[in-house]
């Protein structure tokens, strides 16, 4: 799957878990720029990524994580390593 | 095919737009929100229901109000939004309470907490195996290991008895979720003080003192045994958030909660509605023959009909009434029952059958009517997809399982879809497929004779009535809590509050059983009245439907006549409260003779009987006072 089709689905969930349908997601995107993204619906975030891709992201991967583009990053080396 | 992933609800095609829709809309209809309640769900979608929901006018809708209270040791914010959809997929209205994890001590002992200003319904305890028994050392002595079970089973009994303090709802106890790793193996049970063996016998012990103390128990041990844990709980979630139970089962989660809650207030479904050819067996048995259809030895797809139709046959022996709706010639229809020697299910435990041309929505409405249960209460499983999506579109009410693929997994997806949730069993839900044989056997002799007198004449009717007491105490709570339409006032009492009255000298309780030349109906009707000045005031009236059109109402009018004479009331007064369902005794009182003495806005209707001028209802049943 390609980076920007994985950034297009992610932005999409990110959109549905916090339940506004016109925010604006970027690679850039931070969890602090975006009202509503809390610890609470990071985790429901992180949760439903995984289970959108069949992934398992663990507890030291979920820390490291900066921005977007990163956990966008982060699902392709999961994917690809199949 | 996991009950995690709620796939017994049928999928729509157009969820994400009326999601979208509901999400955006500022004051969402309640009736759209059950509606998509009743698709399959995921936690992302629930969590956005549940925001509408919490937009929704719920003065607009007809939806029972309830409260939900969760005591817990770990992070269970995330589970309400599923707690609530689950109620709003039975048109209950649930609130939630959670208090700060950990602290559900404090809130129950403090009066002034917000728990106790919540004032909930219900109360779901949930702890889990760490907060319960530590991390036991696995060197500690058979009897140590057995202390440490006892003291956890203490502890929560004695949170039980807190509650009952203070509070008089339904107590739920989600039991231990066995995370804990085996140390032996498959054999950990012979290491008594292994975690895994701990907790296993604390399970064990939580059923025996929740059925001694009336608590109803979540049992996700066994959810998890046959989803998988890995389905419900992420090690993970529990170290960064305290979450025990995962977010993706937090639906289902809800959906455990929602069907006990819902068993409580005596909605969960009582009829099962089968569709034969494909259903009951393999083929059609208008094309195929006896002979040709599949059922039975020989080949796989036989024994996997023979299979459903034994946990059918069970479902219907413990309490659940099995009705027939098939399109077929009905001779046809019936040839399987009454020939085929592999059918498990008999006739005999068939309520109502039906097998025509017609369309399955209006047979349907049929079947309630004549088994005067609500067309909510029924739930209809058919393997013909078309058949599901239009009873679905023209009945909403009605549960219609989405089957999965084969005849070998129809059992499993009923037993996960849960419609049947009962909380106890008494010896009438086991009768009561015999009671409605009986009816039909009696609907029969009526048919045959039109004079409505010389029919009740010829039933040879006994009404036996006595106070409560401790042995008909389950039938009587069970009657309290689910009798919907023949209930003038819907007043649900819990078993603290029914002996209560049962103790009180100037309350009359009525328990009656009705028996006939075809058998004992079994416990058919409650009747509460309590002294006040000199009037008897009737708080509860109930009887089952199963008797209607019996000069029931008029035998206990009787009784109830006599009783208040006995206590020294002038006046009998009743009290009509109307509910979506009870329009059947809008006019019971007026039909008895009582004079309206107050009516008001909402159609609730007090009424007046001067006990001195009644002169008794003649009736064709005898009237007993048993022991």
């Amino acid at each position: 799957m390609k980076q920007d089709q994985i950034l297009a689905e992610v932005s999409e969930i990110i959109r549905d878990v916090l339940d506004q349908p016109n925010l604006q997601i970027s690679a850039a995107t931070t969890a602090r720029d975006v009202e509503g993204w809390d610890s609470f619906n990071h985790i429901n975030i992180v949760v439903a990524v995984e289970s959108r891709f069949g992934i398992k992201i663990n507890t030291a991967e979920i820390e490291e994580l900066k921005n977007v583009g990163e956990f966008v990053e982060l699902v392709k080396r999961k994917l690809s390593a199949r | 095919m996991r009950l995690a992933d709620l796939y017994w609800l049928p999928d729509a095609a157009d969820l994400t737009e009326r999601l979208r829709h509901a999400s955006r809309d500022p004051a969402p209809q309640w009736d759209e929100l059950v509606r998509l309640a009743n698709c399959r769900l995921d936690f992302v979608q629930t969590n956005r229901l549940d925001r509408a929901l919490q937009r929704c006018r719920i003065d607009d809708s007809s939806a029972r109000v309830l409260k939900l209270a969760v005591l817990s040791s770990s992070t269970v914010d995330h589970l309400l939004p599923g707690c609530r959809v689950a109620a709003l997929r039975r048109n209950l209205h649930l609130r939630t309470f959670a208090g700060n994890f950990g602290m559900y001590l404090q809130d129950l002992q403090d009066e002034d907490s917000a728990l106790h200003v919540f004032d909930p319904d219900v109360l779901l305890c949930a702890f889990h195996a760490h907060h319960l028994i530590g991390n036991p050392a696995p060197t500690l002595a058979a009897g140590e290991s057995d202390a440490l079970v006892d003291q956890a089973a203490d502890r929560i009994v004695q949170v039980w008895r807190l509650i009952r303090q203070s509070f008089q709802g339904q107590i739920i106890q989600q039991n231990v979720l066995p995370v804990c790793h085996n140390i032996v193996g498959s054999n950990e049970h012979r290491l008594r003080s292994a975690a895994g063996s701990l907790v296993e016998r604390l399970n064990a012990r939580l059923r025996e003192l929740a059925d001694e103390q009336r608590v109803d128990i979540i049992a996700v041990d066994r959810v998890t045994r046959d989803d998988g844990l890995r389905a419900w709980h992420d090690p993970s979630l529990w170290h960064r958030a305290k979450q025990e139970i995962s977010p993706v089962a937090a639906p289902a989660y809800g959906e455990l909660v929602a069907r006990l809650v819902a068993a409580q207030q005596g909605r969960s479904s009582k009829c099962l509605v089968l569709d034969l050819d494909n259903t009951l067996w393999g083929g059609v048995i208008g094309d195929d023959g006896l002979e040709g259809i599949k059922l039975g030895q020989g080949s796989a797809l036989g024994e996997a009909y023979v299979d459903f139709q034994h946990y059918v046959s069970a479902l219907g022996r413990r309490g659940v009434i099995l009705a027939v709706c098939s399109k077929n010639d009905p001779q046809n229809a019936r040839l399987p029952f009454d020939r085929h020697p592999e059918m498990v299910i008999k006739s005999e435990q068939i309520a109502c059958f039906v097998a025509n041309w017609d369309d399955k929505a209006q047979n349907l409405r049929s079947i309630a009517r004549q088994l005067n249960v609500g067309i909510d209460s029924l739930v209809f499983v058919d393997d013909n997809p078309f058949e599901r999506n239009f009873v679905r579109r023209e009945l909403p009410s009605v549960a219609v399982p989405e089957l999965p693929d084969g005849p070998e997994f129809y059992a499993r997806c009923l037993a996960d879809a849960g419609y049947f949730e009962a909380l106890h069993i008494t010896s009438e839900d086991q009768e009561r497929s015999s009671h409605y044989q009986a009816n039909m056997a009696r609907e029969q002799l009526r048919s045959s004779q039109t004079d409505i007198r010389s029919y009740l004449q010829s039933l040879d009717m006994e009404l036996r009535w006595q106070p409560f007491d401790r042995v008909g105490m389950l039938r009587i709570v069970q009657l309290i809590n689910k009798t919907n339409q023949f209930n003038l006032t819907t007043r649900r009492y819990s078993e603290s509050e029914v002996d209560a009255m049962m103790r009180d000298g100037s309350t009359v309780t009525l328990q009656l059983r009705l028996v006939d030349r075809f058998g004992d109906n079994g416990m058919i009707g409650v009747v509460v009245g309590r002294l006040q000045g000199d009037s008897l005031h009737l708080d509860t009236w109930l009887m089952s439907c199963r008797v209607l059109g019996r000069q029931v109402e008029e035998a206990t009018l009787n009784i109830i006549v006599s009783e208040a004479k006995r206590l020294g009331a002038s006046y009998l007064i009743g009290e009509y409260l109307p509910t979506q369902k009870n329009v059947l005794v809008r006019e019971h009182y007026r039909k008895l003779g009582f004079q309206l003495d107050d009516e008001a806005d909402d159609g609730a209707s007090r009424w007046l009987l001067p006990v001195e001028e009644f002169a008794g209802r003649p009736t064709f049943i005898r009237q007993t006072r048993a022991s």
